[in-house]
């Protein structure tokens, strides 16, 4: 089992024909993902390495439909008009790539989102990817890489940095322990779907024996975590890494959302928060792959 | 810059109908005796900078008279608050105090909701007020789509004992300030104190207004110079920086100085990252091993060879480094040639000669770590290039062995590598810079590696001499990626014959300001 994608549910790509859309259609069809359509608007009519483009996600549902999942490659700047495209064609899950998409945009999108029972991941996000079954995303850049990279397994992974969710992988993935999911939360300040929302889903995935979580400075979602386990929501054991040790408040180092914000979601707070509650905090990220197979093996 | 400065936020909320003290900015002490006068009665001088403590730091005078006015912002003109030079101060009439209020809005990234902030004790600051007295603090979370709705505002007051015709007149305040926050798409703001004066007035006696970095494009009437969130004003070369993000939008390069200036020796180190989290943890590996950043740099999201290339030219351009350490999270989805051959040019160009660690793993790691070593090696400077399987701890272990170990005497004279391109020689334009080939260079030329090199194949020979096989508007336009690979090959395997000038305004100039 995996969370969130598998390889039956049916893709649309959204910004298919420009740059990033292009490469990564590859990347998605080639790895197993059931791609179905494209959406390009005016577009209508052409294909993309075997996807057939429409005009409107409403178009593309009515012919390839019904779509459960699309991946957004589209400025950041209209961003909003695209999720909301997806949600009022039925689109249950979106996938936000773009990073820079201003913070109410993603405020309108989550609440029109949370009406309509859709649910989205990103913006600012690598995607994610169930190894052996899809990738949405860029996840793993070429499919040679991505199943290289990334093996199946029982432990579920949660990121806020796009290039360490790939690096836990496959470190775990060396140390002989695979993957269920693998998400890229996305290195926003607001994200639509956080942590808390992440460890939720692992913990009714039969197939999640334990999850892997890097957490960042700034944002309460590690808090939000540690508040879960605590009232007996997240059950599975959780091996943590927090980054940014050293990052001073106030100032913004990369992601918008790793700034510490009038004392709020200090490095400290979070990783004695997150011991109060009995997750693994490891101090050295190279722990990471040895401390999860301890975990697994005293299961 | 996305914080605003007093005035400018007060601006915004006179312009969204609020009141806020009469007053003026100014840059000389003439300016503020002026401003004084024109008042006629007692004023405060505030020193506009972004830094909470401003009060404490001496940053805010109260002056009875445009004398003493004219004394006090002599003194606070030029003042150094937390590292801020102060330039401007607010000169603004002191207000008649009957009671003091706090309103703010911050975004909740739980709830996914702007959420406004009331509290009937304002003045200090809205952590204080909350530790002190937590009853006294109303918070609301407001629909995105709605805004915030007079009843809803009524409802916040009337939690915080505020009743009558208060109650109105701050109801009809608190929708005007959610409108301003809205509008300018504020990530967090502010007014403290809120003050209702004796003579029964509701005016914003301060305010913090912070703009969303993302949003700013929007926004051009602010005049934000650099949409990133700092503690101070940005840094020449952070300027320049900026310039070079904003020109080329091929992946996300940010730059900032976490010391200006320091000694040689004394262990800091021009510090290169890539993606957010990688770049966090690096920097942490880095500090664990003893040394001192002088700089945050973060190139991600696929960036082009040649936006790697300015940033390393910039990290370079800061004095007295004892090493360059780039790294990111190990395993990068994006090609990582690319990167290695903008790191590549910079060092060849800046005759580095101090111990550089690169850890460079992702995809085509083997030829990224490939280009680092072959191309680096005649140097004065040395250049270790690892891979996914190397962690950022070892590698940052690695750069302090180096530099223990290093000769700094060996300074190497900065030879030039090849001859400058007259004007005449072929060239063409690239997205940001300009591409020239010495074809006489050409005709003694065996191997000549330079088309086959290129695999966006936009070249082809002509008589020998490489020249473009599209038009010259196609590669500007971007068909030609700046991916430096015709370069690197005709300097290693040719005859030396390409340069791409790849200018980056202003970086001389912000290094002679320094000297
Ligand atoms: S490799 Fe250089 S010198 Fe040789 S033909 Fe090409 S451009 Fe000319
Ligand atoms: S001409 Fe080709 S090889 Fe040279 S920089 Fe441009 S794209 Fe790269």
């Amino acid at each position: 089992m995996s969370i969130l994608i598998d390889e039956k549910m049916r893709v649309v790509i959204q910004g298919i024909t420009g740059r990033e859309g292009t490469v990564r259609s590859k990347l998605m069809k080639e790895y197993g993902t059931n791609v179905v359509a494209g959406v390009t608007p005016g577009r209508r009519g052409e294909v993309v390495h075997g996807i057939p483009v429409y005009d409107t996600v409403e178009e593309a549902n009515e012919r390839e439909g019904p779509l459960d999942v699309s991946v957004i490659f589209i400025p950041a700047a209209l961003v909003k008009e695209a999720a909301l495209e997806a949600i009022a064609a039925g689109v249950k899950l979106l996938v936000i790539i773009p990073d820079r998409v201003p913070l109410f945009d993603v405020l309108e999108i989550a609440k029109i989102a949370k009406e309509k029972g859709a649910r989205f991941v990103g913006p600012n996000t690598l995607g994610l990817i169930s190894p052996g079954k899809a990738v949405l995303g860029m996840i793993g850049g070429r499919v040679e890489s991505a199943r290289d990279w990334f093996k199946p397994g029982m432990v579920g992974v949660t990121s806020r940095s796009g290039g360490i969710t790939s690096a836990i992988s496959y470190y775990l993935g060396r140390a002989g322990v695979g993957q269920s999911t693998i998400i890229h939360v996305g290195g926003d300040a607001v994200i639509g779907t956080s942590h808390p929302d992440v460890v939720q889903l692992f913990e009714e995935d039969e197939d999640t024996k334990a999850v892997v979580m890097f957490g960042e400075i700034g944002t309460s979602q590690e808090e939000g975590v540690a508040n879960l386990m605590e009232k007996g929501e997240f059950t599975k054991p959780l091996i943590a890494f927090i980054g940014g040790a050293a990052a001073k408040s106030g100032t913004r180092f990369s992601h918008a959302g790793a700034i510490i914000e009038g004392g709020r979601g200090t490095h400290g707070e979070k990783v004695r928060r997150l011991r109060e509650v009995g997750a693994h905090v490891v101090e050295d990220f190279n722990e990471i792959p040895k401390v999860t197979m301890d975990v697994l093996n005293n299961l | 810059m996305a914080k605003l400065y007093e005035y400018q936020g007060k601006g915004l909320l006179q312009k969204g109908g609020i009141s806020i003290p009469k007053g003026g900015i100014a840059k000389t002490k003439e300016e503020a005796k002026k401003i004084a006068e024109e008042i006629g009665g007692p004023v405060f001088v505030k020193a506009q900078a972004w830094v909470t403590g401003r009060t404490e730091a001496g940053g805010v005078k109260c002056a009875r008279n445009p004398t003493e006015t004219e004394k006090g912002a002599e003194e606070i003109l030029g003042m150094d608050i937390k590292g801020f030079a102060v330039r401007e101060v607010l000169v603004e009439e002191k207000l008649d105090i009957d009671r003091e209020f706090y309103i703010g809005m911050i975004i909740d990234d739980i709830a996914r909701r702007p959420t406004l902030i009331f509290s009937p004790v304002g003045g200090t600051g809205i952590e204080k007020i909350a530790r002190k007295h937590p009853k006294q603090v109303v918070t609301f979370p407001i629909d995105i789509t709605t805004g915030l709705r007079s009843y809803e505002a009524r409802n916040i007051l009337r939690k915080g004992e505020i009743r009558g015709d208060l109650q109105r007149g701050l109801s009809d305040l608190l929708v005007k300030f959610y409108r301003v926050s809205r509008k300018y798409e504020a990530r967090s703001a502010e007014i403290n104190p809120l003050v209702l004066t004796k003579q029964g007035g509701i005016v914003a006696a301060d305010s913090h207004i912070v703009i969303d970095d993302y949003a700013v494009f929007r926004h051009p009437e602010l005049g934000i110079e650099i949409a990133r969130e700092f503690d101070r004003p940005a840094t020449p070369l952070e300027k320049v920086a900026y310039q070079v993000e904003a020109k080329d939008h091929r992946g996300t390069f940010y730059f900032f100085q976490m010391e200006g200036e320091f000694e040689a020796r004394s262990g800091y180190v021009g510090f290169h990252g890539a993606g957010g989290g990688g770049s966090m943890m690096s920097m942490d590996a880095l500090l664990s091993q003893g040394f001192k950043m002088a700089n945050y740099c973060d190139t991600s999201g696929n960036p082009s060879a040649s936006k790697v290339y300015r940033a390393a030219k910039i990290i370079l351009s800061q004095r007295n480094i004892d090493g360059y350490f780039a790294s990111g999270s190990g395993v990068a989805s994006q090609e990582q040639f690319h990167s290695a051959r903008g790191l590549v040019k910079a060092f060849r160009e800046a005759t580095l000669s101090i111990p550089a660690v690169i850890r460079i793993g992702g995809n085509s790691e083997e030829l990224a770590m490939e280009i680092l070593h072959d191309h680096t090696k005649d140097l004065p400077g040395t250049v270790e290039a690892y891979g996914r399987d190397t962690s950022a701890v070892f590698c940052a272990r690695r750069l302090q062995e180096l530099v223990e170990h290093w000769d700094y005497g060996r300074k190497g004279s900065p030879k030039e590598i090849r001859g400058k391109p007259k004007p005449s020689s072929y060239h063409f334009q690239t997205l940001t810079g300009t591409l020239y080939v010495r074809q006489e260079e050409c005709e003694i030329c065996t191997d000549k590696p330079c088309v086959s090199s290129c695999t966006a194949g936009i070249l082809k020979f002509d008589g020998g001499k490489p020249i473009l096989s599209i038009t010259p508007e196609e590669a500007k336009r971007g068909r030609c990626t700046e991916c430096l690979a015709c370069e690197l090959a005709c300097e290693f395997h040719g005859n030396k014959a390409i340069l791409i000038d790849l200018p980056i305004p202003g970086l001389k100039e912000a290094m002679r300001m320094r000297a």
